[in-house]
């Protein structure tokens, strides 16, 4: 448990309310933390997408509702609510209905699990990572049975391809993450970020020993978040919109929210593991003493996983998009031995430096 | 456990079939086993319309018959009707005509890269040959009023003197480093590559056996150009753009450096017309315009392969019949042999490299 929890606790206690009770409403608080952040962070990434594709393309991007454009996806939302939700007669409606819930609930709950400072982890278990790459890999399920239950030849297409790709990324994902795992000899994201401490700035973080780690997770995430270049599920050229096709209203909305809510995610997930998550670059902090030192930490982290994002954007600006059996093929014939390579390089490190 | 193939009805509602083509195809998972294209979903009747109208009212509406290469159908119909009462046309229209020609087959040509790569799955270069785009047709626009429909070529001239030609000099000296630009972006990208090289290969003999045309055909290795032998090209250099490689990188590659010959083509008009004297033409009077008897026919070298028209006249004001032959008819019949056996992604890349606009198909 934490910091906030023996906030709340403390302030019941003085209203003699008993523990019990906040024990069980306590998870009330991080929830709607959360979802009031994942709300914000969702409506700004979309904008500072379009703004940045926009700025790439030599646009101007969204500049209309409000001041800058900064009201545009409030607008965009606002409409996709007002929408009628359609149901295709021949899809399976209950499991149709059923996959936007299914990929917005592990994508909640894998924001919950992120240390966004030393203080403030909502969920804090000692296997974190695995629980983390179980909910990340989950959408993964969810985009299946969109597909298979709109009941739409070009969305069966874009399930069938987000399975195939799922069956290439996940491995050399976990070997990736085993590395940095071993690295720390942790398995708990707090113990991850802790373990980049260093003397000297930071030079500490895992991005040192195990770049090459680094760039085969980064590569896993553009695939597991369907974004470009490996976009296949949802090739616009090719299958329309693949496996969301059918969808529209708040369930095409869900899809959208869910999409960019996991980018931010997997890129803070891999600030932590690799780019010393909420320490700061400077070794030391701000706010040495003061309260503000958990805001300063859970801004580091979202700087860094704000640059990853950005990067992420950019090449989504500059690249076609991959054949499916080019995606296949590389994940197969370089990314896995790799990544097994790399665990095989890290270990030896380990061993080398006493660990 | 039996397996069927999978019968997808790709269009005419689809991103990527550039307008309104219909595929049907036939899968075993994405292997495509058969490929039946289904055209006429842009039918507007140009050819019926002609034989209700007299030449100079059909004039206006043949731009539309190809939107993205207008000045090769008014071209076309001029040269008919020129071929037929027999007009010389002075030097100077001559050279207007063919810089005009050679800055739109530029323009569609760029447009083309854009939407190209934008079946590949990349976004940005389809902007920036819209940027590149812009400057020609900005160009157009301030010498004949519009951007796309431009009427611009009358029977036996030109509506009126060309003018603003430091606009064309501008875009001469843009567009180079743009090229190179594009060079850079997608030529030497790996996956790019990865997409075009050995991808939809497509065999001497079967273009020729498929009438293909223009750029396609050249980046087969067959060296015919129709400018070569065009009498309004008499006296221009052009360039020979051959390759040997006959995959979508050939076809790209091809037209890469096909704007660059264009480019040379329009310097060499843009000198002519920089010294030349204030235009001279005799135009014919389009009040009762009356073709003698008989039938006419012409050819040109379109940017999306040889355009043809034909006219039989029985002497009335209205043509008889009209009948045009466009280049990407016969690219959407090679779609039924060359995608069989690709898989759903390249085979869109595939149709993408043949360079099909579907008001041409339909007319």
């Amino acid at each position: 448990m934490n910091y906030l929890y023996f906030l709340y606790i403390e302030f019941l206690q003085k209203y003699n309310i008993p523990k019990l009770f906040g024990d069980i409403t306590y998870y009330f608080i991080p929830f709607c933390i959360i979802a009031a952040a994942l709300l914000v962070i969702v409506l700004a990434l979309v904008l500072v997408e379009r703004k940045l594709l926009g700025f790439f393309t030599q646009r101007k991007g969204p500049n209309r509702v409000g001041w800058w454009g900064l009201l545009q996806t409030l607008a965009d939302a606002f409409k996709l609510l007002c929408k009628e939700n359609i149901t295709p007669d021949k899809a399976d409606r209950f499991l149709f209905n059923l996959a936007p819930i299914l990929v917005f609930v592990p994508m909640f709950a894998a924001l919950g699990i992120i240390p966004y400072s030393s203080e403030f982890t909502f969920v804090n278990t000692s296997t974190n990572v695995i629980l983390y790459l179980i909910l990340a890999a989950f959408p993964v399920l969810s985009i299946f049975l969109a597909g298979w239950a709109s009941n739409n030849k070009y969305s069966l297409f874009g399930a069938a391809r987000s399975i195939a790709q799922v069956l290439s990324y996940e491995l050399p994902m976990t070997f990736v993450i085993l590395s940095s795992v071993v690295l720390a000899s942790s398995m708990n994201l707090t113990g991850i970020t802790l373990a980049q401490t260093s003397k000297f700035w930071f030079l500490g973080w895992f991005i040192f020993p195990n770049i090459l780690g680094f760039i085969i997770l980064f590569i896993c995430i553009l695939a597991e978040l369907n974004r470009c270049p490996f976009d296949l599920p949802e090739a616009e050229s090719e299958l329309i919109c693949g496996y969301n096709t059918e969808y529209s209203g708040m369930r095409f909305a869900i899809f959208y929210l869910s999409e960019y809510a996991m980018l931010f995610a997997n890129s803070m997930f891999i600030s932590i593991l690799f780019l010393g998550g909420y320490l700061s670059p400077f070794g030391k902090y701000l706010f040495g003493s003061s309260f503000l030192i958990y805001f300063e930490q859970a801004f580091w982290l979202f700087l860094k996983a704000s640059i990853l994002v950005f990067i992420m954007i950019w090449i989504r600006a500059t690249l076609p998009r991959l054949a499916s059996f080019d995606l296949l093929k590389f994940s197969w014939v370089y990314l896995l031995p790799l990544s097994i390579l790399n665990l095989f390089i890290v270990v030896m490190i380990k061993f080398a430096g006493g660990g | 456990m039996t397996t069927t193939t999978l019968k997808l009805n790709l269009g005419p509602q689809h991103p990527s079939t550039h307008g309104v083509l219909r595929l049907i195809l036939e899968l075993d998972g994405e292997k495509i086993l058969s490929c039946e294209p289904d055209i006429g979903y842009l039918h507007r009747g140009m050819e019926k319309m002609a034989e209700q109208m007299s030449y100079i009212q059909y004039l206006p509406t043949v731009d539309r018959v190809d939107y993205l290469a207008g000045f090769f159908y008014s071209e076309l119909l001029c040269r008919i009707v020129e071929g037929a009462l027999c007009v010389e046309l002075p030097e100077k229209v001559r050279v207007i005509r063919v810089m005009l020609l050679e800055l739109n087959r530029m323009a569609s040509h760029i447009l083309w890269i854009g939407m190209f790569l934008m079946d590949l799955g990349a976004t940005s270069p389809f902007f920036y040959t819209f940027r590149e785009r812009e400057m020609i047709l900005r160009y157009f626009e301030r010498i004949s009023g519009q951007r796309m429909m431009y009427n611009y070529f009358v029977f036996g001239g030109v509506r009126r003197d060309i003018n603003f030609l430091e606009d064309v000099e501008e875009i001469l000296s843009i567009l180079p480093s743009k090229l190179d630009d594009y060079e850079k972006l997608i030529e030497e990208n790996p996956i790019f590559i990865k997409r075009v090289v050995n991808k939809g290969v497509l065999e001497k003999e079967t273009a020729l056996n498929y009438a293909i045309t223009g750029v396609n055909l050249r980046a087969s290795g067959v060296d015919y150009d129709y400018r070569k032998q065009d009498y309004l090209y008499k006296g221009f250099d052009i360039g020979k753009v051959i390759l040997r490689e006959k995959d979508s990188m050939a076809r790209y590659r091809a037209r890469i450096l096909e704007i660059k010959e264009s480019m040379k083509i329009v310097r060499q008009a843009l000198d002519y017309l920089k010294k030349s004297s204030p235009l001279e033409q005799k135009l014919v009077n389009p009040i009762n315009l009356k073709l003698p008897e008989g039938d006419y026919y012409a050819d040109i070298e379109a940017p999306r392969g040889i355009a043809s028209c034909f006219v039989r006249s029985t002497g009335e004001k209205e043509p008889y019949r009209l009948k045009w032959r466009t280049g990407s008819y016969y690219s959407v019949n090679l779609l039924r042999k060359l995608l069989v056996g690709e898989y759903l992604n390249d085979a869109i890349a595939i149709a993408g490299s043949l360079d099909i606009i579907l008001p041409e198909v339909d007319k």
